[in-house]
């Protein structure tokens, strides 16, 4: 044994060089006698992860950043990889295109929808009204009865259209003939689809099947669409970036907001319209712009997509790719998780109805437009769009809220998507269902409110809050791919 | 009810559509108000009221920029009420909402982490079923972990320690009670001064008793890292008592080391006392109970006792071989001759009642080896402690025990450890000073004589105050022992005293 040294000590080396910076998790109490001497202490309000199911708290702790553990450090890699893809991501609308003709691999008697894969027998009352008119529009049959008996039949394949590269409001149906937008992201080189916005009242995507809704849909890809092309022609391709970015501070957030946003695009388009198009085709298409305060919602949603997809596909990775509704599921997916979705039921937004409606009306939860919440825009980025926060009921500062709540649950901020209000603080991105799960904080979408019944139309608007079910089934994937030890 | 409606329109002005939507919803609140609508009257807005049955004929002759209040009420002057209530909604000011409160607390480690930049420390109490979970999370993070929660299960234990073996940080728990680190008490600890002892242990009350004691003899404390009661299992392998050892090794402030615990499996104090040995300081083993002939084999020194192995390190740290011995057992008792009341014949046993598990443990060691009958529980343990709290907290299962035993013809000495500390009750003695009256009472009224022996785990600096708690139960009729130890060999000695006594008169 050593000889002890004189009584004087040496100077001791910490074992906090720093000081103590410590998380107390649980028992308050356990915060008290630190703190009185000296130690920072930063309290939190825990509560059980994961709903209080243990071993998918565990499971998540074992997904967390690690370079040390062999899955930590590739989950890390991957969400980083993810991550530089979305913000490299620079989404152009470069021309338009016909379904049948545009879409890889879209058969002749497919019929896609909004959300995860979902049974025509299952479909909710708007989808369904949908369905009819895309068949009607289609000629496939010549009356709505028709139309039903060959979907009963079974004579129409139905898919989402995220199996397709492709995105849709609402009940989000498009058919083979039907004109889409093709965007596609300069940096991956992908492409992404999305029906053009029929404007409101009686619409294809909350379930009408009129005459008009079949009128207007014919005036879409016959004077539209082709009218659009020919612009986008003359004038070179969109950078819709750019235009996310513009409407972003001037008040829209791009989901449930798109009065800025529509307004720039029709001002970029009209020179080329006009030098395109006959007069008479140039005055109605920039009617069709003027009275349509949705119209970029489409675009919005295509280029989310096509920025989503480039970072899709990434093993390990936990970003999420992709949030849809069909109006009964939400469905989420997730970059590691491939084509899997992790579905729950859709529930019935909070919102203010239109004159005569009410909650009883509402139908759950329904459209592909999620995708813009996914790649940080709508819900994410209210503080953008203060007005839209009064349709839960609440003030400005509420708005800035959401958005801050947001950051706690995604990777990154999108510096060329800034927010006035937060100093033009980036949008939050790349939503991380480790963190999602963690927090029981789960991303807010700003939505239209469909009636229940086929094509009413919309009956209010207002948010919904994904499931959180879906984030836990879409790490249980990630983990069983990843073969973590449960 | 019958119903009216009315329709205002302000012409030439623009309102947002949600914060119309927004006034309408306010406005059908009101009292016989069936239906409130305000829309700017485009063409498809103007046909949506007229289908809710809303529009009348000023509002079937609004433009597109003109803003339409319309509503539907039981009478007339409600509907006109309703629109002028519509309208002084309309003419509000924007209220500056206050301004955004205090920033919720974070609800994870990962917000909290980044919320406070640089935490190097998590102090976990969750139930046991999440404590692994929140553990791992904090050393993915590079934070060093202070586990008090209980129930972990082994298998987590050990893959929580092999990871912070890996990453160099310190896992002390699951169920660890105490830890002082750079002079910062977590959990239950004791106001110690700091100094040259460094101590591991893998038991909170022994790590308190052997600090309070350093501190008492005028030394002080570099580290006291608290490992938890399992660390030196067999699966665990002591994997934080090494890395304690190794870290107090390393520290040119730490001159000796104390190692606490209930006795190891063999291969794993073999381990222990092999890394200690290395340390190139002085190392003080207490074992409780454990086979000493190993430990001296290794270089260290044995210490019998929480309170020799306090002695032994001061003396270590002075350059003394060994520590002044406590008073054996037979000075005690000639000590104890003029204190011990008159016990019956039947009254032999030693009636321990505890709040800390080493000390407990210590007490009834000592009190089988001086050949006595006891009765010694432990009331902080898991089967005492469910639905309840920590008896070092909530005196009032203690105190219904203290009465009880001392209505048993059979108790001669009650035996007490008071805790004092940071997380302890405020004020122990306080607490304890009608249960031992009672008790006294009722030893009295059965004309058998009573002996309640406690030893105070504290020091003049916690928050209680040694002195003042020490007063207090002396002042009860409690005699006081200045360790754990001494008060056990106390009551030994008393009972055989207490005997003689009565023989002898």
């Amino acid at each position: 044994m050593a000889a002890p040294k004189s009584k004087r000590s040496a100077e001791p080396a910490p074992l906090f060089p720093g000081g103590i910076r410590a998380l107390n998790v649980g028992v308050s109490e356990f915060a008290l006698s630190p703190r009185a001497h000296g130690a920072t202490v930063l309290e939190l309000d825990w509560r059980p992860p994961a709903g209080g199911d243990r071993d998918l708290g565990l499971l998540l702790a074992r997904l967390e950043d690690d370079p040390d553990d062999p899955i930590g450090s590739q989950v890390a890699a991957a969400n980083a990889q993810a991550i530089e893809r979305i913000l490299a991501s620079q989404p152009m609308l470069v021309g338009m295109g016909r379904a049948a003709d545009t879409l890889p691999g879209l058969g002749p008697r497919h019929v896609l929808h909004a959300g995860p894969p979902i049974a025509w027998a299952r479909m909710c009352g708007p989808m369904r009204g949908a369905v009819i008119g895309a068949i009607l529009y289609e000629g496939w049959a010549d009356t709505p009865e028709a139309a039903q008996r060959l979907a009963d039949e079974g004579a129409i394949t139905f898919a989402p259209c995220h199996h397709f590269g492709a995105v849709g409001p609402m009940a989000g149906v498009l058919s083979p003939s039907m004109p889409v937008f093709i965007v596609e992201s300069a940096a991956g080189g992908n492409r992404a689809f999305a029906i053009l916005n029929e404007g409101l009242g009686k619409v294809l995507r909350f379930g009408a099947y009129g005459r008009e809704v079949l009128e207007r849909l014919r005036w879409l890809n016959e004077t539209l669409a082709p009218a659009l092309a020919k612009a986008l022609g003359a004038r070179g391709p969109v950078d819709l970036k750019n235009l996310t970015a513009q409407a972003l501070q001037m008040g829209d957030e791009c989901h449930n907001r798109n009065v800025a946003a529509s307004s720039l695009f029709a001002r970029l388009m009209a020179p080329a319209l006009v030098r395109t198009s006959s007069q008479d085709v140039a005055a109605t298409v920039l009617e069709f712009l003027e009275a349509n305060n949705h119209f970029y919602l489409n675009l919005s949603m295509a280029a989310s997509k096509a920025t989503l997809d480039g970072a899709h596909g990434i093993a390990g990775s936990t970003v999420v790719t992709a949030m849809a509704r069909n109006g009964v599921e939400v469905g989420i997916r997730l970059s590691g998780t491939g084509d899997a979705w992790s579905t729950a039921p859709a529930l019935v937004p909070d919102g203010l109805y239109f004159p005569g409606y009410g909650p009883a009306d509402a139908n759950p939860d329904l459209g592909d437009s999620a995708i813009t919440e996914t790649a940080g825009l709508g819900g994410l980025a209210m503080a953008a769009a203060p007005a839209i926060v009064r349709f839960i009921g609440g003030a400005a500062e509420e708005a800035i809220a959401t958005t801050k709540l947001m950051y706690t649950i995604t990777l990154a901020r999108n510096n060329d998507y800034g927010i006035p209000a937060l100093g033009f603080a980036g949008t939050p991105t790349g939503i991380d269902a480790r963190r999602v799960v963690d927090s029981g904080v789960p991303p807010v979408f700003n939505t239209g409110i469909a009636h229940r019944d086929a094509g009413i139309g919309q009956v209010g608007a207002g948010i919904a809050k994904a499931p959180l079910a879906c984030f836990s089934g879409a790490l249980r994937e990630l983990g069983r791919r990843l073969k973590v030890p449960v | 009810m019958a119903s009216t409606t009315c329709c205002l329109v302000r012409a030439d002005t623009y309102r947002d559509s949600v914060e119309l939507m927004r006034v309408a919803a306010l406005v059908e609140r009101l009292a016989n108000v069936s239906r409130a609508a305000l829309m700017m009257a485009t063409p498809a807005n103007r046909e949506l009221l007229s289908g809710a049955g809303l529009l009348d004929a000023t509002a079937a002759a609004a433009g597109p920029n003109d803003l339409v209040v319309a509503v539907a009420a039981a009478d007339r002057s409600a509907a006109e009420r309703a629109l002028a209530e519509a309208s002084r909604l309309l003419d509000e000011q924007a209220t500056v909402s206050t301004p955004a409160g205090e920033k919720p607390p974070p609800g994870s480690i990962a917000a909290a982490a980044a919320e406070l930049t640089h935490a190097n420390l998590a102090i976990i109490s969750t139930p046991g079923a999440y404590a692994t979970a929140e553990a791992l999370k904090a050393l993915k993070r590079g934070l060093h972990v202070f586990i008090f929660s209980d129930n972990v299960p082994i298998g987590d234990e050990v893959e929580l320690k092999r990871l912070a073996a890996k990453k160099k940080l310190l896992v002390m728990g699951p169920d660890c009670g105490t830890a002082i680190l750079d002079g910062v008490p977590l959990g239950f600890a004791n106001a110690v001064r700091c100094g040259r002892i460094g101590l591991v242990g893998a038991s909170g009350t022994g790590l308190q008793q052997v600090s309070c004691l350093v501190h008492q003899l005028g030394e002080g404390l570099s580290q006291v890292i608290g490992v938890g009661g399992h660390d030196l299992d067999e699966r665990v392998g002591g994997i934080m008592m090494q890395a304690g050892i190794e870290r107090l090794a390393a520290d040119p402030g730490t001159e000796v080391i104390v190692l606490v615990s209930k006795p190891p499996a063999p291969a794993v104090a073999r381990r222990i006392l092999d890394v200690a040995g290395k340390s190139g300081k002085p190392v003080v083993v207490n074992f409780l109970g454990g086979d000493p002939g190993a430990i001296r084999g290794s270089g260290a020194v044995a210490s019998t006792t929480l309170e020799d192995a306090a002695r032994d390190a001061v003396a270590l740290a002075r350059g003394k071989r060994h520590g002044v011995k406590a008073p054996a057992p037979a000075t005690l008792a000639a000590g104890a001759r003029a204190k011990a009341p008159r016990f019956q014949k039947d009254q032999q046993l030693v009636h321990g009642l505890y709040s800390g598990g080493t000390l407990c443990q210590e007490a009834a060691i000592i009190l089988n080896d001086d050949g006595v009958k006891h009765a010694v529980v432990d009331l902080g343990g898991d089967e005492f402690t469910v639905g309840r709290p920590h008896p070092m907290i909530d005196f009032r299962l203690r105190n219904d025990r203290i009465v009880a035993a001392a209505k048993d013809p059979a108790t001669a000495v009650i035996l007490l450890d008071v805790v004092l500390g940071y997380g302890a009750h405020p004020d122990p003695a306080g607490a304890l000073a009608p249960a031992i009256a009672a008790a006294s009472k009722a030893a009295a009224r059965s004309r058998r004589g009573l002996a309640i022996i406690a030893s105070v785990c504290g020091t003049e600096a916690d928050p209680q105050n040694l002195t003042n708690q020490e007063k207090v139960l002396a002042e009860a009729g409690v005699l006081l022992a200045p360790s754990n130890a001494q008060a056990a060999h106390l009551a030994a000695a008393l009972v055989g005293a207490g005997h003689g006594a009565r023989q002898k008169g």
